[in-house]
């Protein structure tokens, strides 16, 4: 089915076959937008203009020759169109998005999803890029918790900033969670990346805040090759918030994102994502995002903690699995996911925990939704080496249909090599059935407040990870989404 | 006027009528009895009273409190005060019940105009309704229908009745699946929320529930139409000769 996106790399050797690049290589650099095609020209016009360190455009160079012998994946459940890799300009300088003067100027219909999803006027504003006044001016939020995180020592910025300012660090975790070959966009992504975030949290530190993306990506359209890498030293914590729940349209249709984690000795991350974007034309489901994100946290210190919280609910295609490789002894992984999709949207998402310490635990509970016409696949591995005596595993897995023209597939994959392990995989299917919503509808609730009613009972656990407010519009958001799908 | 007036009702799924030419007038203080044999059309009239979206009306008019119900949906009706106990109340996984009871209780608040009421002060109200209905606190915290018992179930229908005080309850064979105690429980429940001002429809196969709950009319039901009508004596004459006796003649 996904057999023939595979042609794809004869194209590209083609390509370098010819051996130079069509346009000069000073060109390249004075350019602000890179021509469209990739070769190790365009990379190493990408490393100098954002004038990186050598170890960088190696590592660029390494991931690039690696990609160019690599072939798509074809086992995802999900179908798309070959995607022309030499059709992607890979560079193009930041830029700033379209300021408004006010609200007027908006989509309505962007507004009417921001009046649904109970988001404030002045967040609305700030999400739409109109200018907002000096108490409320993001730039101003983002420079006072800049100096707030500083003064704990915790660095938090762009990863294009961090490889100037502290590019040991950089290089020293860098691809050591997700390495450039680790899968085909991972390699891309490590080839071309352009910015993303970068954490870095001292030892012995709680954050004193939630980290958001809100803070960084505020004026600039959202990259289509985003590398995130967040190091949680000695004894830390934080929680890290990726994205928002308000619909971001995007002219990129491809996005590989690679986030890696590292938490040393008794520390703690918990990243949380609500992704919401394009999800195509819901008849026919063209034009929408092709999600295919490398997520990845390794729990290097003996009893240190990963948790992965996500609600999936935009994009065209989503294909990721945020996983966690439990290193140290003790080590806890946890995965917790709202996948919804509807219209033509297709998912293939899920985890895998890998437990290589001693009296490792992990916990997956996903939770599945399909409407419409979409298509909702869980695959999950759960992996245990030898030396990972006394692990211990617990996996959840519930589908919910809406309507009978959408599909739900659940694919766990178990690899043991010791016998001390315990394994408990639970899963159901269930529905969101007309009489149900009559049931409401009888006692005078309506509709929409019914399906809200249903879904977060279905979602609990997973909306129970999440901060307060967010997981309060992520309740919303899956409401909005779905109804127009039930009955 | 009448609360609830029915004229040449026919109704059912899309090209077969079940209910076939019932009328049937109800006024407020009135308890009517609607007794006949399975498949002979009476859940389908309380579906259609209650605006169930699967059942089409072919012909007739049903008229509420001087408005055209057929006009309403599920939802307005319920908040206009009709009340559908279910013959087979769904299981609602993931919600819970006290959480859906002050939903129903808050979304009538709102329709009168009137403040909803939080967790704390409706779990005061919840507790006095679940004692009249005889049901253990614990269903409070239970997933809305879930692994209830018959008993239960019908028990959890009579509760959202107390809670919400409907002006036309229609209760659909709520006395099947309920032992003997159970059923003079909630027949006492039942009499406690009747008055003046609101009426019940209770439709059953057996009599048993109506020596329980008084019924001012009783009316026989076959083949989708009312073949007789009567007082509650009507019932005891059904108990000892069965239906062959009304339903014969009409064959």
């Amino acid at each position: 089915m996904t057999n023939e996106t595979n042609s794809k790399t004869a194209s590209v050797d083609e390509v370098l076959d010819k051996g130079e690049y069509k346009y000069g290589f000073t060109t390249l650099i004075e350019a602000d937008t890179l021509p469209k095609g990739l070769n190790e020209d365009v990379i190493r016009a990408i490393s100098l203009k954002k004038k990186e360190p050598q170890f960088m455009l190696d590592f660029r160079l390494k991931a690039y020759r690696k990609w160019l012998t690599m072939k798509e994946p074809a086992w995802p459940n999900v179908r798309y169109p070959k995607i022309d890799f030499q059709d992607i300009s890979y560079y193009s300088a930041p830029k700033p998005k379209k300021k408004l003067e006010s609200l007027d100027e908006v989509d309505p219909e962007l507004l009417r999803t921001f009046e649904k999803l109970g988001i404030p006027l002045d967040e609305q504003k700030r999400l739409s890029n109109v200018a907002v006044d000096a108490v409320f001016d993001s730039v101003s939020v983002a420079t006072t918790h800049k100096k707030k995180l500083m003064e704990v020592g915790i660095i938090f910025c762009p990863i294009s900033e961090a490889l100037q300012e502290y590019p040991e660090l950089v290089e020293e975790y860098l691809g050591t969670v997700v390495p450039i070959g680790d899968n085909y966009y991972a390699a891309l992504n490590s080839a071309v990346f352009t910015d993303g975030s970068f954490v870095y949290i001292p030892p012995d530190t709680i954050s004193p805040m939630e980290l958001s993306t809100y803070f960084r990506i505020n004026t600039e359209e959202t990259g289509q090759f985003e590398r995130t890498l967040i190091i949680c030293a000695e004894n830390s914590y934080v929680s890290y918030l990726e994205g928002c729940t308000a619909p971001q349209f995007d002219t990129n249709q491809l996005h590989a994102a690679v986030v890696e984690l590292v938490t040393l000795d008794n520390a703690e991350i918990k990243y949380s994502t609500v992704q919401n974007w394009y999800a195509g034309d819901p008849e026919t489901g063209k034009g929408g995002i092709y999600n295919f994100v490398t997520k990845r946290g390794k729990c290097a210190g003996d009893n240190s903690k990963i948790s992965w919280t996500q609600v999936e609910t935009g994009s065209a295609i989503t294909w990721k699995y945020p996983s966690c490789i439990l290193q140290g002894d003790n080590t806890q992984g946890e995965f917790y996911s709202v996948a919804l999709t509807n219209g033509h949207m297709q998912a293939d998402t899920g985890t895998k925990m890998i437990h290589i310490g001693k009296n490792t635990k992990s916990s997956i509970i996903s939770k599945g939704i399909s409407a419409d016409h979409s298509s909702n696949s869980y695959r999950g591995l759960v992996k245990v080496n030898k030396g990972a005596t006394n692990a211990r595993n617990y996996t959840q897995c519930d589908s919910m249909l809406v309507g009978d023209q959408c599909s739900a597939h659940t694919f766990p994959y178990i690899e043991t090599a010791n016998n001390s392990v315990q394994l408990e995989h639970e899963a159901s299917t269930s529905k969101i059935s007309e009489e149900q919503l009559f049931y409401f509808e009888q006692r005078g609730i309506s509709r929409e407040n019914a399906i809200t009613a249903v879904i977060n009972g279905f979602c609990k656990e997973v909306f129970k990870q999440l901060p307060m407010e967010f997981a309060v519009e992520a309740q919303k958001l899956l409401t909005l989404k779905l109804e127009n799908s039930v009955g | 006027m009448s609360l609830l007036e029915i004229k040449d009702l026919h109704a059912g799924f899309e090209g077969t009528d079940i209910v076939k030419g019932v009328s049937l007038t109800v006024n407020a203080g009135e308890v009517h009895a609607i007794m006949g044999p399975n498949g002979s059309g009476k859940s389908t009239l309380a579906k259609v009273l209650a605006g169930h979206p699967s059942y089409v009306v072919s012909k007739g008019s049903i008229t509420y409190n001087g408005n055209d119900l057929l006009e309403m949906d599920a939802e307005e009706r319920a908040l206009a005060g009709v009340f559908l106990g279910f013959q087979y109340p769904v299981e609602i996984p993931g919600v819970n019940n006290a959480e859906f009871l002050r939903m129903a209780y808050n979304a009538k608040l709102v329709k009168q105009g009137e403040e909803e009421v939080d967790p704390l002060d409706f779990d005061g109200i919840l507790d006095e309704k679940m004692k009249l209905v005889g049901m253990d606190r614990k269903y409070k915290d239970r997933f809305l229908n879930e692994g209830f018992s018959g008993g239960e179930k019908k028990k959890n229908e009579i509760l959202q009745m107390a809670v919400l005080g409907p002006k036309l309850s229609v209760l659909d064979e709520t006395d099947s699946g309920l032992d003997i105690d159970a059923l003079k429980v909630v027949a006492q429940g039942v009499n406690k929320l009747n008055n003046k001002d609101n009426a019940l429809i209770l439709i059953t196969h057996y009599q048993r529930l109506l020596n329980y709950i008084e019924p001012d009319f009783v009316h026989v039901f076959s083949g989708g139409t009312i073949i007789k009508s009567g007082g509650k004596e009507l019932a005891h004459e059904l108990e000892a000769q069965g239906y062959d006796w009304v339903t014969a003649p009409a064959k």
